[in-house]
């Protein structure tokens, strides 16, 4: 390292420590930039691969009402995609770059997107526990170090309860229904309890970027702690509804002052972190389809800006 | 020279770190980059900002005034839309 590049790391170093933000044209280490760029397009991968598995039931949703809800609420995502996808490029990285990580598979998103969308109750459990939990890692985020990162997530919160709500909701209907209806909604509890918590990543020791991402600040509060958190607000939600989380270990500790709860199956998050989950094919080729097929409108669009370009230098003439 | 030769720059200032910019007025300039030093001597004279952005006026496409509610339409009849639609129970409502 040079000594001029250790100097601006310090400085860099300083100002991340007095809390100020990292603003796109600043120094940065190569590292906070690449590490930035993967956890941004990751996040933005995520927005909108999980339009997939709720856009499933929009056609099906019980009705008019319900239908009107859930379009709104994908469009939200879509808009939270684009967010975060300028706040990468801020990093210098183009889209189509992000684009064709995420088809060439070298650009993850969250894994609980490539689990199958059975039931119309598993609608609510997304809502109430998938964007539950982003809620808590977005919340943690607003405080992240880059401030392009920051401002987009401010915004997305905004929008956020929501989208929690709307799901909750769904369950707390299903779950005063009948006897069938609450069966649904506690099956669909089952299935996405697990995978709602594997969202928060690696625990803490077995993360390979948690250190580092701490002492720059790109995270605030590590995987672990986020978790808890989560598993601590969702005892109350699923108790005031009569659902049961499937987790035999799940007791309040007191000395602790926070629930246990029993260990996540690590295997099964690694299947589906790396292309195993059960939708993993599908949601990437839908994704390439829709791209290939939204082609022939970018290119009009570039085919009538040269158009109104060289109609305005004729008249010039 | 009059003022008329020269060009209309719009200023946008970052009052600190981790705030967007923020239009503040305007200037006259020959260039982008005079345009970026009138903008310091006479925008940010207390401190009112750590960074500047200038963009010619005439590069700012603007919505309509007179277009605002068709244009705009904050849909409220969708009241689905917001967080406060839906009615939970009192224990739970801080979601």
């Amino acid at each position: 390292m040079s000594r001029d590049e250790s100097t601006e790391l310090k400085h860099f170093q300083d100002r991340i420590d007095a809390e100020e933000k990292v603003e796109p044209k600043d120094w940065m280490p190569e590292r906070y930039r690449q590490q930035l760029i993967r956890q941004i397009s990751q996040h933005a991968h995520s927005e909108v691969i999980g339009m997939q598995p709720e856009g499933n039931w929009i056609t099906r949703a019980p009705t008019l009402h319900r239908k009107s809800i859930l379009l709104a609420k994908v469009q939200d995502e879509a808009g939270h995609g684009l967010y975060l996808y300028s706040a990468a490029e801020t990093l210098g990285v183009s889209r189509q770059e992000m684009t064709d990580a995420l088809h060439s598979g070298a650009a993850k998103y969250a894994s609980i997107f490539n689990y199958p969308t059975l039931t119309w109750a598993d609608i609510g459990a997304i809502g109430w526990l998938v964007d539950g939990a982003a809620i808590v890692n977005q919340i943690s985020l607003q405080r992240t170090s880059f401030g392009p990162y920051a401002r987009g997530m401010v915004r997305i919160c905004r929008e956020e309860s929501f989208h929690q709500r709307q799901g909750y909701q769904i369950m707390m209907v299903l779950a005063a229904g009948s006897g069938e209806q609450k069966a649904m909604a506690q099956d669909a509890l089952n299935r996405f309890w697990w995978p709602s918590l594997m969202m928060f990543g690696p625990h803490d020791a077995a993360s390979a970027h948690s250190a580092q991402n701490m002492t720059w600040k790109i995270k605030r509060q590590t995987n672990d702690e986020l978790r808890q958190k989560f598993v601590d607000q969702s005892v109350l939600q699923a108790e005031a509804i009569g659902l049961v989380l499937p987790d035999p270990d799940l007791k309040w500790n007191a000395a602790r002052a926070h629930y246990d709860f029993g260990e996540i199956d690590w295997n099964e998050f690694q299947r589906s972190m790396t292309g195993g989950g059960p939708c993993s094919r599908q949601r990437i080729a839908h994704h390439k389809q829709a791209d290939a097929e939204g082609e022939w409108v970018r290119a009009a669009v570039v085919a009538h800006d040269h158009k109104q370009a060289a109609q305005l230098s004729t008249s010039r003439g | 020279m009059t003022l008329s030769d020269l060009q209309l720059f719009e200023v946008f200032l970052r009052p600190r770190r981790g705030l967007d910019h923020k239009h503040v007025g305007s200037l006259h300039a020959q260039d982008p980059a005079q345009a970026i030093e009138y903008a310091r001597d006479v925008y940010t004279r207390r401190g009112e900002g750590v960074s500047i952005w200038v963009v010619r006026s005439a590069d700012i496409v603007a919505s309509q005034e007179g277009d605002v509610e068709p244009f705009f339409d904050p849909l409220d009849d969708k009241p689905y839309r917001h967080a406060l639609h839906y009615k939970l129970p009192n224990s739970v409502d801080s979601m």
